[in-house]
């Protein structure tokens, strides 16, 4: 799985950073940073858990080769 | 696993229940009873995006693009549920048909405390907490102001920067001396306050509501000290309280919320669960039981009930650090922790590029007990990671100056 960020949406609000800092970062204007775009299956429900936390849908995770982005 | 989940209540903590048994692989039936005929939406935005416009109301939906059917869920809105019996596993409904239940998910959440002896009762004051509520903040606030929010919370200061970012005059008044010294102390509450002075806010202390006037116009509001001030709209923001009334007659414990297990259970009653801001959770390192009113305490929440539900044998997830956001002037703010434990506070500024970023970092014998971040989403980052081991408070400062200085990792 590869991950994707939207940062026109992202509000600063870090909660991906909390729960998965080995993928996610801010920078200093408090955008999201994706440090490493691939997802290991052992690091999937991590991710998810990062994904589902964000409060404004910035972040999600799509199978590496699918259909194009958003 | 359970065959029928009854979910009561239709806002954030409700929805990210229904969505994680789904995602877990839940195929029994849900049911949610909504009391509001509203579809499920996000509250956070109501007090800002809505209330500016930024954000329409198909914005702040929580369903999704397949609505009810995308996510199995059969949603009941309008439907308030009026009681539990816990013996025979059923919840009376008002305006539906009473609902039997396998597991039962109470996620009522609070509704907004109002001033007393109906001084409220008035066209011109409103609350802050539905979405009808923004729908009509929002019309008001268009027609102009003065505005006047009583109560210098969070709820009232989101408004107050809302209305003066649409050029509305705008007036805070606060019964204690230090406004949001509740959540923040009387030092960071100072900090908060000349944030909102320096915007225009006239910010009023001292001030307790005795009369709000009807006048043509809107209101005359006067204070207990002869003070007074006209206003087309009043904006009251002086706290919660849990809606657990429907609970009484159940026998399940009540105490300023639900009481719950640290994995959010009832204990007393076989397959009930609270979530959100109706639930007063137990933890485990300090023997307390905390109700919490932020918007990640409930996706959490909601996740560790739906985990329990579909593998009831598994130890629930614990709570993580406390973390809430406000967006004000363009400023983020941004807590992590409780400030409420600690028996000191300082405030620094650090420079991060070009621009000072303030931190307030509390502690409790030394240890780092909660952070404030003022525009600096980074530094609460690493304060939230650094939370859950409660350091010596030294070392979270030594950590936010290293970040300042460059791309040091947060975590």
């Amino acid at each position: 799985m590869r991950i994707h960020a939207d940062i026109g949406k992202c509000q600063g609000y870090g909660n991906c950073v909390a729960i998965d800092a080995k993928h996610f970062d801010l920078d200093d204007d408090g955008m999201v940073v994706v440090i490493d775009d691939a997802v290991a299956p052992d690091e999937l429900d991590t991710t998810e858990e990062a994904v589902r936390s964000c409060p404004v849908s910035a972040i999600w995770t799509q199978a590496a080769g699918g259909p194009a982005d958003e | 696993m359970s065959e029928r989940v009854v979910l009561v209540g239709s806002s954030v903590a409700g929805v990210r229940t229904a969505q994680d048994l789904r995602s877990g692989g839940f195929d029994g039936e849900i049911v949610m009873l909504g009391a509001e005929r509203e579809l499920p939406y996000d509250k956070p935005p109501l007090s800002k995006q809505v209330l500016v416009g930024t954000m329409s109301e198909d914005d702040i939906g929580l369903l999704g693009a397949g609505g009810w059917d995308g996510l199995g869920v059969d949603g009941r809105l309008g439907q308030r549920a009026t009681a539990l019996d816990v013996d025979e596993r059923l919840v009376a409904v008002e305006g539906g048909d009473d609902v039997e239940y396998d597991a039962l998910v109470i996620a009522t959440g609070v509704r907004p405390r109002t001033l007393p002896g109906g001084l409220g009762d008035h066209q011109s004051v409103f609350t802050v907490r539905e979405l009808r509520d923004g729908r009509e903040l929002s019309r008001a606030l268009a027609h102009g102001g003065p505005l006047m929010v009583v109560g210098a919370g969070f709820i009232g200061a989101e408004v107050a920067s809302s209305a003066r970012s649409l050029g509305v005059e705008v007036t805070m008044a606060e019964a204690l001396a230090a406004p949001f010294d509740r959540v923040l102390g009387t030092e960071v509450g100072r900090h908060l306050t000349e944030l909102h002075r320096s915007h225009g806010v006239d910010v009023l202390t001292e001030a307790s509501v005795a009369a709000i006037e009807p006048t043509r116009d809107g209101a005359v509001v006067r204070f207990a000290d002869g003070r007074s001030r006209e206003a087309a709209t009043v904006v009251v923001g002086i706290g919660t309280i849990p809606n657990t009334e429907w609970l009484v007659s159940s026998g399940i414990p009540l105490e300023d919320g639900v009481l719950v297990d640290e994995g959010c259970a009832v204990q007393a009653a076989e397959g009930v669960y609270a979530v959100g801001d109706v639930a007063r959770r137990w933890d485990p390192a300090t023997d307390v039981y905390r109700r919490v009113e932020h918007w990640t305490s409930a996706v959490e929440q909601a996740h560790a009930v739906a985990q329990q539900i579909i593998h009831p044998l598994a130890p629930a997830e614990a709570a993580k650090a406390p973390y809430f956001w406000s967006d004000q002037f363009g400023t983020k703010i941004q807590m992590v922790g409780r400030p409420g434990d600690a028996d000191r506070v300082d405030l620094h500024t650090f420079e991060v590029k070009g621009v000072d970023r303030t931190v307030a970092l509390y502690s409790s014998a030394g240890a780092f007990a909660a952070g404030v971040t003022f525009g600096w989403p980074r530094g609460i980052a690493a304060c939230r990671a650094a939370w859950a081991s409660r350091p010596p408070v030294a070392d979270v400062e030594r950590t936010l100056h290293t970040l300042s200085s460059g791309m040091a990792p947060v975590a």
